[in-house]
């Protein structure tokens, strides 16, 4: 398992590739279309991921910052201004490019902000309510932290089914598609949908290597430290509180990207995004995958995520990712890809054992 | 020239007055000992100088800068560094990884360059790993680098510990009862060590219960009773006091 990170990464590259040859040989072509959702619920795993196994927090508020991410995306995308057109701030806002025209349903024209904008400031306001949380809630440990964050995704929730100018229940749709660069747009049309495979996969692969170095690095050390004996990594300068605060906000950050593309993807969102069986969800997907390891996490995402997109747990969606969480908790604490799973269910009759690693 | 200074230090916990107007200075270059029977408040003392506890009362002066009351890593940055008494290496992480770590405030890389690789991080990263190897080196446990942390016995934990807590280049080191749970032997071996410390240019200030250590090797001892200071000397004078001894042997 010590291959070169860069050898890890290719080898995962090759499987996405692998993947989309096998869905197109296969006559499954509209596949591509979860994974694709997929992998953007992973890039929120991921960032959660390296906030639990690394940094030792926990959130239950990822879901929050996802849904900040879309709903700030999908509001600002659908504003209609164009009957706004003739006030000079609108007008300036449109020759700076900040707001784009495109044309309706009916004919029309419809005067929003630009994606590229929207993007910015969701991200941005993202990052800013992940600073203006965590500076208060990451001064708790353990099960306080749990419930603080939890807290905040609920008021998050809350908040958006309120709100009608948000859609309430009903969410938000009719958002456009995102023209990253031309020839290249995140779009839910069947068009792009090979190419929106790449883009999503290919964040994933860059955010996995951003994050394989993290790890390795000053930082990722330091964190490690935290994790192991809080006090002697302070003692050798560790700034513990600052650190646990720039991690919250990268995976909060993470949650928000994801969010704000896969709006675009689906072209619209509604609140159940935010709801906190959500922020389950993802921290029940970490657990599997295993405190501490980037890869199991990738990989639970990819089966489990893919599986409850294409419908395979039915109603019990929710209750499926709760029961997967009660019983890694209990029975494979360090996640279900470690090698310690065989150990505690060999006692228990299931499985012959052998075979070595994992 | 004095390297640490500490001026009326007080520190109550609820009834008990673990540190009470204590006072002394640490000159550079040397070996300093804080003495005293349990319970005396010698851990205090360390945890309010280094930054892990604030004082209610008193100064701590640092190459001549206040920094009581300062958070660690901010006492760790300005050149101090320290060991504990329960020795806390990160036990899933190697040990040349926790040796890294002690280099931490000679380091900057920050979330952006541990993620995007530039080169400058690059060659930090290099620098970290020589420093650490040579300390590793120092405290003779070089070929321990790739062992994790965890399943080192206990002297080589106490070594990787001090490595980890050297890596970083202090001016002043400060051991919380570094013999602790040594046997005769590797205290000597420990009392050299600590002198070899002091050669290499680091100041050295520590708590011990082991009078073995402390009398063949400091320069000074500050001997503690119930939170307060009853004698500073040099060790010689500070066998032949006799509220010294009273406190040590009854009277």
């Amino acid at each position: 398992m010590r291959l070169p990170r860069r050898v890890q990464v290719g080898a995962f590259a090759a499987a996405v590739v692998g993947v989309q040859l096998l869905a197109q040989a296969a006559g499954k072509g509209f596949f591509l279309t979860q994974l694709t959702m997929t992998a953007y619920y992973t890039l929120v795993v991921l960032g959660l991921s390296l906030l639990m196994g690394y940094a030792g927090q926990i959130s239950l508020g990822q879901a929050g910052f996802f849904a900040i991410g879309g709903y700030t995306t999908a509001a600002l995308t659908t504003l209609d201004l164009s009957p706004h057109r003739g006030q000079a701030l609108v007008g300036a806002l449109a020759r700076a490019r900040v707001l784009a025209a495109r044309p309706d349903l009916f004919g029309g024209e419809v005067l929003s902000v630009e994606p590229w904008v929207a993007f910015a400031l969701a991200v941005g306001l993202g990052a800013a309510v992940a600073v203006a949380i965590g500076i208060p809630v990451l001064r708790l440990k353990g099960h306080y932290l749990a419930m603080a964050t939890l807290a905040f995704g609920t008021i998050v929730s809350s908040v958006l089914v309120g709100t009608q100018a948000l859609g309430a229940a009903d969410g938000i749709s009719g958002v456009p598609a995102f023209a990253l660069v031309p020839g290249l747009r995140v779009s839910g049309s069947s068009a792009d949908r090979l190419r929106n495979y790449y883009l999503a996969w290919g964040l994933v692969a860059a955010a996995m290597w951003l994050l394989l170095n993290l790890i390795h690095s000053r930082i990722g050390r330091a964190l490690g430290a935290i994790h192991g004996a809080e006090d002697a990594a302070r003692a050798m300068g560790v700034d513990v509180a600052r650190l646990k605060l720039q991690t919250f906000v990268l995976a909060a950050v993470m949650a928000t990207v994801a969010g704000s593309l896969l709006t675009h993807y689906n072209g619209g969102i509604g609140p159940s995004e935010a709801s906190v069986l959500k922020s389950v969800r993802y921290v029940a997907v970490v657990a599997v995958g295993g405190m501490g390891s980037l890869w199991g996490t990738l990989a639970a995402s990819s089966v489990l995520n893919f599986l409850s997109l294409r419908g395979y747990f039915g109603t019990w969606d929710d209750a499926v990712f709760g029961a997967i969480l009660v019983l890694v908790m209990l029975f494979a604490p360090e996640g279900i890809l470690h090698a310690n799973l065989r150990a505690v269910l060999r006692p228990l009759g299931i499985g012959r054992g052998g075979e070595e690693g994992a | 020239m004095t390297l640490l200074e500490v001026q009326g230090l007080s520190k109550r916990f609820g009834g008990v007055q673990a540190v009470k107007d204590v006072s002394f200075g640490v000159e550079k270059g040397t070996i300093k000992a804080v003495i005293g029977p349990n319970g005396a408040g010698k851990t205090t003392l360390f945890d309010l100088v280094s930054g892990f506890r604030a004082p209610d009362a008193g100064t701590v002066r640092l190459r001549d800068v206040p920094v009581q009351g300062r958070p660690p890593h901010a006492i760790a940055a300005l050149g101090m560094s320290r060991t504990f008494q329960n020795i806390k290496l990160f036990g899933h992480m190697t040990a040349l990884e926790n040796v890294m770590v002690g280099r931490h405030v000679r380091s900057r890389a920050g979330f952006l360059g541990g993620m995007l690789q530039p080169p400058g991080t690059r060659r930090e990263e290099r620098e970290i790993a020589l420093a650490a190897l040579e300390a590793m080196d120092f405290l003779g446990v070089r070929e321990l680098a790739d062992a994790p942390a965890g399943s080192l016995a206990y002297g080589q934990q106490r070594a990787v510990e001090l490595a980890r807590a050297l890596a970083g280049g202090p001016e002043i080191l400060l051991l919380d009862e570094p013999a602790a749970g040594l046997n005769m032997r590797e205290t000597a071996d420990l009392a050299k060590l600590v002198v070899r410390i002091r050669d290499r240019g680091v100041t050295v200030l520590l708590v011990e219960h082991d009078m073995s250590l402390v009398m063949g090797i400091c320069d000074e001892v500050v001997v503690l009773c119930f939170g307060e200071k009853i004698a500073e000397a040099a060790p010689r004078d500070v066998q032949r006091n006799p509220d010294v001894v009273r406190v040590y042997l009854g009277e």
